[in-house]
C-alpha cells in the first residue's frame, strides 16, 4: 500500500520533471540567499567584537555558511537529475545513485531545521557575551593610552550614538566607574581629592555620563554632569526628565538588534527547508515514476509514483528490522569467530 | 559637399544594423541607470533640505531624471529601426517619423551635457544656499517650543553628529549666537544678568558649544563651555588641542560630500552620453544608406551613407532662414500697421 500514489503518462512525466528541474535552480538561488546571510551575520559579530567577550562563538554564522554551501551543491546536482531524467540513457545513469542521494536529501533537511532552530536559541549565550563584554568596556572607557584598548572610548561612543543607549544595564552604570582619565584630573583641587578620598578604591567617581549619551531630541542643551543633582540645573527634574539622555542599556539595545536579525534568518532558513522538501518530494516522484515503466523498451507507457513504497509505519519497522539485522549479523559473525576459534 | 562620407556594401549594413541594435539595448540600459541616478540624488538633497535656503540645486537631479526617461524612448525606437533596417521594404515607413525624432533626440543629447555641466558648475549656488540656511538653523536652535522650528536642534545635532563637523563656517559660530534658550536660563543668578547685560541685544552669548560637536576619537571627555579659557579645565590648551571637537565647518562637510557624489554622477552621466551620442550618429548612417536604397531593384548594392547632406553651416542655414523670415516678416507687418 504506496504512500501517495499517481498515475503518470509521458506528458505529465515531463512536465513534472521540467517543473522539478526549475525549483531545483530556485532553491540554489536560496542556498546561495542563505550563505550571504550568513556571511552578513559573521561580519555584523565582527564588527562589535569589542563589546563582547572574546569567546564569543561564531558556531551559527559558520553553520550558515556550510549550510548555505551544501545547499547550493545538493540543488545543483538534483536539477542536473531532473534534467537527464528527461533521457532514459542518461537516467540509468543515475539510477543507482538516486536512492542514497534522497536519503541524504533527508538528512540535509533535519540539518536545515536544526540550524533554524539554532538561530532562534542564539540568543541566549549572546545576552551572557555582551553583559560581560560591555562591563569591560565601559571599564576601560578612560584607558586611551593603553595599547590595544585606546580605540575602545572611541568605539564606545560610536556604539552609543548609533543604538541610542547609555551604559551596561542603564546610564547609572557610568556612576560606578571612573571614566575620566587620570591624566586630566588636577590631584592638586580640594573636589578631586574629596571624591577620591570618599571610596575604597581611591576611584574619581561622580553622577555624570558621557556626552554620547545625551539624546539629540532633547529640548534643551544636554546635561551629562551631576544627573541626579536637581539644583545644580535650572527648572531641571531628573527624576521626570525623558529626553536628556538615552534611558535604554547598550546591552538591551544590542540584544534586540542582533535578535531581530537572527529571528529573520531563522525564518528564512525555514522557508528554505520547505522548499527543500518540496523538491525532495518532487525528485522522489521522478525517481518512481521513471523505474516503475510498466513496459521498459517503451518509454511512452504509464508508470506509477509514489513518496513511499509501503506505509510510513511499514517502512519505518522495515528499516528497524535492516538495523537490527545488520547488528545481528554483526554478533552471530563474531560468535561464529569465538565458536570456530575454542572449538578448534 | 557632404559631411563624413563612408561607403557601406551588403554585409557592412547588416553589421551596422546589428551592433546599433546591440548598442541601443545598452543605451537604453544606461538611461534607466541615468533615471535612478537623478532619482538617488533628488533623495538625498531632500534629506537635508531642512538646511538648505533654496532649491535651485534641485535642476540637476531634475535634468536627469528628464534626460534618463528621454532616452529610454529615444533608444526604444532606435532598437526598432534597426530592427526594421534589415529588411528595405520595411524601412521606408519610418521616413516621416525621422524629422521629429532627430529634433527631440538631439535636443535631450544636449541636455544632457546641460547636466553634466550643471553639476559642476552649480557648486557656488549650493555653497550659498548651505550658507544661509545653516545660518538660520544655528539660529533656530534654541526654539524647541516653536511651531515649525522646534526640530531645529534635532536636524543641526544629527547633523553635526553625521557629518563630523561644527557650526556654519567652523565651530566659533556657536559663540555668535545663543543657542540655549530663555527656559532654561535662571534670570535671578549673577553670571546669567551679567552675560546677558554685556551685550546689546542682550543675548546670553558664551564660548561653550553643544554636545554635538564633540569628536568621539578625542582621548579626554569632551570639553564643550569655557573653550576658549585654557585655565578652567586641567592641562588644556585650546591652540593645540584639535582632537575634542570637530574643527571642520558644516557648510564645508556638506558641500564636499554634495559635490563628491555630483561629480562621480557626473562622470558616469558623461559616459552614457558619449555611448548615447554612438547610438545616434550610428543611427544616421543606417538612415542615410538605408535611403540610398529607395526605388533599387537590388537591395544588396554598395551605399553611401553620410551625416549631413551638405555642410554644417548650410544645415544651419537651411534650419535658421525660415525662422528669420518669419521674424521678419512679422516686423514687416508691425511696421505697415504702424504706419
Amino acid at each position: 500500500m504506496a504512500l501517495m500514489k499517481v498515475k503518470f503518462d509521458l506528458k505529465k512525466r515531463v512536465k513534472l520533471a521540467q517543473f522539478v528541474w526549475l525549483m531545483y535552480w530556485f532553491s540554489v538561488m536560496a542556498g546561495v540567499l542563505v550563505f550571504s546571510m550568513g556571511l552578513f551575520f559573521k561580519i555584523e559579530l565582527r564588527k562589535r567584537s569589542e563589546m563582547m567577550d572574546n569567546n564569543e562563538s561564531h558556531f551559527v554564522p559558520n553553520l550558515l555558511i556550510g549550510v548555505g554551501l551544501l545547499a547550493c551543491g545538493i540543488n545543483a546536482m538534483g536539477g542536473k537529475i531532473c534534467y537527464d531524467s528527461l533521457d532514459p540513457s542518461k537516467f540509468s545513469r543515475w539510477k543507482p545513485m538516486l536512492k542514497p542521494f534522497l536519503v541524504s536529501c533527508v538528512a540535509f533537511n533535519c540539518l536545515l531545521v536544526l540550524t533554524a532552530l539554532l538561530c532562534f536559541l542564539m540568543r541566549i549565550p549572546l545576552q551572557f557575551t555582551l553583559a560581560e563584554g560591555l562591563k569591560n568596556a565601559l571599564k576601560f572607557y578612560k584607558d586611551t593610552d593603553t595599547p590595544g584598548r585606546c580605540y575602545m572610548k572611541r568605539t564606545l561612543d560610536q556604539m552609543q550614538m548609533e543604538f541610542r543607549c547609555c551604559g551596561n544595564n542603564n546610564f547609572r552604570d557610568w556612576f560606578e566607574i571612573q571614566w575620566v582619565s587620570n591624566r586630566y584630573l588636577d590631584f592638586s583641587a580640594k573636589e578631586v581629592k574629596d571624591r577620591i578620598g570618599s571610596n575604597v578604591d581611591g576611584k574619581y567617581l561622580m553622577d555624570a555620563v558621557p556626552f554620547s549619551c545625551c539624546n539629540p531630541g532633547s529640548p534643551r542643551p544636554c546635561i551629562q554632569y551631576q544627573v541626579t543633582n536637581n539644583t545644580a540645573h535650572y527648572s531641571y527634574d531628573h527624576h521626570t526628565e525623558d529626553l536628556n539622555i538615552w534611558k535604554r542599556g547598550c546591552r538591551d539595545a544590542l540584544i534586540s538588534y542582533y535578535g531581530g536579525m537572527m529571528n529573520s534568518i531563522g525564518a528564512l532558513v525555514l522557508l528554505v527547508t520547505i522548499l527543500e522538501v518540496i523538491v525532495m518530494i518532487g525528485l522522489q516522484y521522478v525517481n518512481t515514476s521513471l523505474s516503475n515503466l510498466a513496459n521498459p523498451e517503451d518509454p511512452e507507457c504509464e508508470s506509477e509514483g509514489w513518496i513511499l513504497e509501503k506505509t510510513v509505519k511499514e517502512t519505518f519497522t522495515d528499516i528497524m528490522d535492516k538495523m537490527k539485522a545488520m547488528s545481528k549479523g554483526n554478533a552471530v559473525d563474531e560468535a561464529g569467530v569465538d565458536g570456530v576459534a575454542t572449538g578448534s | 559637399m557632404v559631411l563624413m562620407k563612408m561607403k557601406f556594401p551588403f554585409e557592412k549594413r547588416v553589421k551596422l544594423a546589428q551592433g546599433l541594435w546591440l548598442l541601443s539595448w545598452m543605451a537604453t540600459l544606461a538611461g534607466a541607470f541615468t533615471f535612478t541616478l537623478g532619482c538617488f540624488l533628488k533623495t538625498e538633497l531632500r534629506r537635508r533640505a531642512e538646511v538648505m535656503d533654496n532649491t535651485e540645486i534641485h535642476a540637476v537631479p531634475n535634468t536627469l531624471m528628464i534626460v534618463g526617461l528621454a532616452s529610454l524612448g529615444i533608444n526604444y525606437f532606435a532598437g526598432r529601426m534597426c530592427q526594421d533596417a534589415l529588411d528595405a521594404g520595411r524601412f521606408p515607413r519610418w521616413k516621416t517619423f525621422m524629422q521629429p525624432y532627430w529634433g527631440v533626440s538631439l535636443l535631450f543629447t544636449l541636455l544632457m551635457l546641460m547636466a553634466v555641466i550643471m553639476s559642476y558648475a552649480m557648486k557656488g549656488n549650493l555653497e550659498s544656499s548651505l550658507k544661509i540656511g545653516l545660518k538660520n538653523g544655528i539660529r533656530f536652535y534654541k526654539d524647541t517650543d516653536t511651531p515649525g522650528r522646534c526640530f531645529q536642534k534635532q536636524t543641526i545635532d544629527r547633523l553635526q553628529m553625521e557629518f563630523r563637523c561644527c557650526g556654519n563656517t567652523d565651530f566659533k559660530d556657536w559663540f555668535e549666537v545663543q543657542w540655549i534658550s530663555n527656559r532654561y536660563l535662571d534670570f535671578s543668578s549673577k553670571e546669567v544678568k551679567d552675560r546677558v547685560k554685556s551685550n546689546v541685544d542682550g543675548r546670553y552669548l558664551f564660548d561653550g558649544v553643544p554636545f554635538s560637536c564633540c569628536n568621539p576619537s578625542s582621548p579626554r571627555p569632551c570639553i564643550q563651555d569655557r573653550l576658549t579659557n585654557n585655565s578652567a579645565h586641567y592641562s588644556y590648551e585650546h591652540q593645540t588641542e584639535e582632537l575634542n571637537i570637530y574643527i571642520r565647518g558644516c557648510r564645508e562637510a556638506l558641500v564636499n560630500y554634495y559635490m563628491g557624489l555630483m561629480n562621480t554622477i557626473g562622470a558616469g552621466v558623461l559616459s552614457v552620453f558619449l555611448l548615447q551620442s554612438s547610438v545616434l550618429v550610428s543611427l544616421r548612417y543606417l538612415q542615410t544608406t538605408m535611403e540610398a536604397l529607395a526605388g533599387q531593384e537590388n537591395t544588396e548594392i554598395e551605399t553611401e551613407g553620410y551625416l549631413l547632406e551638405k555642410g554644417v553651416k548650410e544645415t544651419i542655414m537651411e534650419y535658421v532662414t525660415p525662422v528669420l523670415v518669419f521674424l521678419q516678416l512679422n516686423q514687416v507687418g508691425s511696421e505697415d500697421t504702424e504706419a
